[in-house]
């Protein structure tokens, strides 16, 4: 028997005015699979996360979460489907006005799945499950330095054990130390969960960490995916050039040479 | 450079603009009757708006209300009407300068700061990570801040600039200009009529409404970073004291035309 893909990209196709950001983007991520998504800035990698999240829209093509098609959904199954999605974003995106508990335990709290009193001890929890102690609970945002703050939103998307966990360029601004601490603490907490996982990252590091399979995406489409251990021998000018961080090569960076 | 199309630019320009402020409103207005509802977001945005603008509002009404005795005892001096201090005092900061100035102010300092912390959180993704976490900005942002507005406007704001604008003519013409207390409490008891309370405390709504809405939307739609929070909140402040001003007209049309 097949299983059905827990994430179906089929055709899809996005443009900014007359700047087309997603040429036609077709990717299956499997249940259970850590996929991946690399490429350059600019290459649509964000704009594909959106849209899967439903906070872009797409203007053709087919989003399908476990089989359901998600575009031009109705608001309350499409809150239905959002039940499913944790997400840490890449500057973490931490509510400023919240502490950090309030933060941690968010969703739970709107959604009414949690009572307050019993929000904290959940927080603190799950803080502990990022390797944060339970006084950072009582800190605000502002407080925390970038890896707590990272620490703090993985905490926050894993809070209401969804289904499926997105991360934006979950290393991004961190030395690599901090990075490989929260890569490690990323496929942790994502075996533990049983969780679906799809990343998006231009750091090789985290790739090489994460990933089952691995996609690269160029000017709007994917032009390779494959497992993680075939990505040094995809026989892809672009994928290599990519990987090894090269100016030369398929790749072209719009720079302006005096 | 083709005129007309620069006519057309602006006339489509305007359009786009009028009609999202018009769905903006539309969902926001929906979201304030439909649950679920955020109470303690809205009982702290109550305080916010409302106690918190209570010593600046208060001030600007006590030295209106004062002023606006000294010029009406001068001019009406000029043809032996300084007894109709009291009435005009009542009127003009019942009907008028109470709930006009009271809006001026909220708008200076309640829709910017919504705007600035709205916008704020637009560029830092906080607003894509509380729609991440089943939670509708509208309804957790938004709806709150106006219904706090077009409640405290009228209902705090305006009623407590009336009486101490009132108090401050009342301060200036017993104590300097030699009226006495009893009487000036009985003119302005006996001309003011329930119809002008009516009509400064709609107007006071329909303001507090403005405020926050525009507060809001620019902050909601904001872009760029700092500089489009800071554009934001300043298309907020001028938004919001523009309609003030023409509603105001509008208001007084419906109560007071003959």
């Amino acid at each position: 028997m097949i299983d059905t893909p827990k994430i179906r990209l089929k055709g899809l196709h996005k443009q900014f005015g007359p700047k087309l950001v997603l040429d036609s983007i077709d990717l299956d991520i499997m249940p259970g699979e850590s996929m991946v998504i690399i490429g350059g800035s600019g290459s649509g990698k964000s704009v594909t996360l959106k849209c899967i999240l439903g906070l872009l829209h797409p203007e053709s093509g087919s989003i399908k979460v476990d089989g359901e098609e998600t575009i031009g959904m109705r608001q309350n199954d499409r809150k239905r489907i959002q039940e499913k999605f944790g997400m840490l974003f890449q500057g973490a995106a931490l509510f400023d006005s919240l502490p950090v508990w309030e933060n941690v335990t968010f969703g739970l709290l709107a959604s009414g799945k949690t009572r307050r009193r019993d929000a904290k001890d959940i927080a603190i929890e799950n803080l502990r499950s990022v390797g944060l102690s339970p006084d950072v609970a009582l800190l605000s945002p502002s407080e925390l330095s970038g890896g707590m703050q990272k620490r703090v939103g993985l905490a926050r998307a894993i809070a209401s054990k969804p289904e499926i966990l997105f991360f934006d360029e979950p290393t991004t601004g961190l030395d690599p130390i901090m990075a490989d601490v929260i890569n490690e603490l990323i496929t942790e907490r994502v075996k533990e969960m049983g969780a679906t996982a799809l990343t998006i990252t231009h750091d090789m590091s985290s790739v090489r960490k994460i990933a089952d399979k691995v996609a690269m995406i160029y000017k709007g489409n994917i032009i390779w995916s494959g497992p993680r251990n075939d990505i040094d021998n995809s026989d892809n000018a672009y994928v290599e050039q990519f990987i090894h961080g090269r100016a030369e090569g398929p790749i072209q960076m719009e720079v302006l040479k005096t | 450079m083709n005129f007309l199309a620069v006519i057309g630019r602006i006339t489509f320009g305007f359009l786009q603009a009028a009609g999202r402020l018009g769905i903006f409103a539309a969902t926001t207005i929906s979201h304030m009757v439909t649950p679920p509802f955020y109470f303690r977001s809205l009982i702290q945005q109550m305080m916010t708006i409302g106690y918190y603008s209570l010593p600046v509002v208060g001030l600007t009404a006590l030295f209106t209300g004062a002023a606006l005795a000294l010029n009406i005892y001068e001019g009406g001096s000029r043809f032996n009407a300084e007894s109709a201090l009291p009435t005009i005092v009542v009127i003009g900061i019942v009907r008028e300068l109470g709930p006009v100035l009271c809006g001026l102010i909220v708008a200076g300092r309640v829709s910017a700061s919504m705007a600035a912390e709205i916008g704020t959180m637009r560029v830092t993704e906080q607003i894509d990570a509380m729609s991440t976490l089943s939670t509708d900005p509208f309804k957790y942002l938004i709806a709150p801040r106006v219904v706090a507005t077009t409640l405290m406007m009228p209902f705090m704001l305006v009623i407590v600039a009336d009486i101490i604008g009132v108090m401050g003519g009342f301060l200036i013409a017993t104590g300097k200009l030699g009226f006495n207390a009893g009487n000036y409490m009985d003119l302005t008891m006996d001309f003011l009529e329930i119809k002008d309370i009516y009509a400064s405390l709609t107007k006071a709504a329909v303001f507090g409404f403005f405020i926050s809405l525009m507060g809001c939307y620019h902050g909601y739609y904001s872009r760029g970073g700092a500089q489009g929070v800071g554009i934001a909140t300043t298309n907020a402040v001028v938004s919001a004291c523009m309609l003030i001003l023409l509603s105001n007209y509008i208001v007084t049309e419906i109560f007071f035309a003959t």
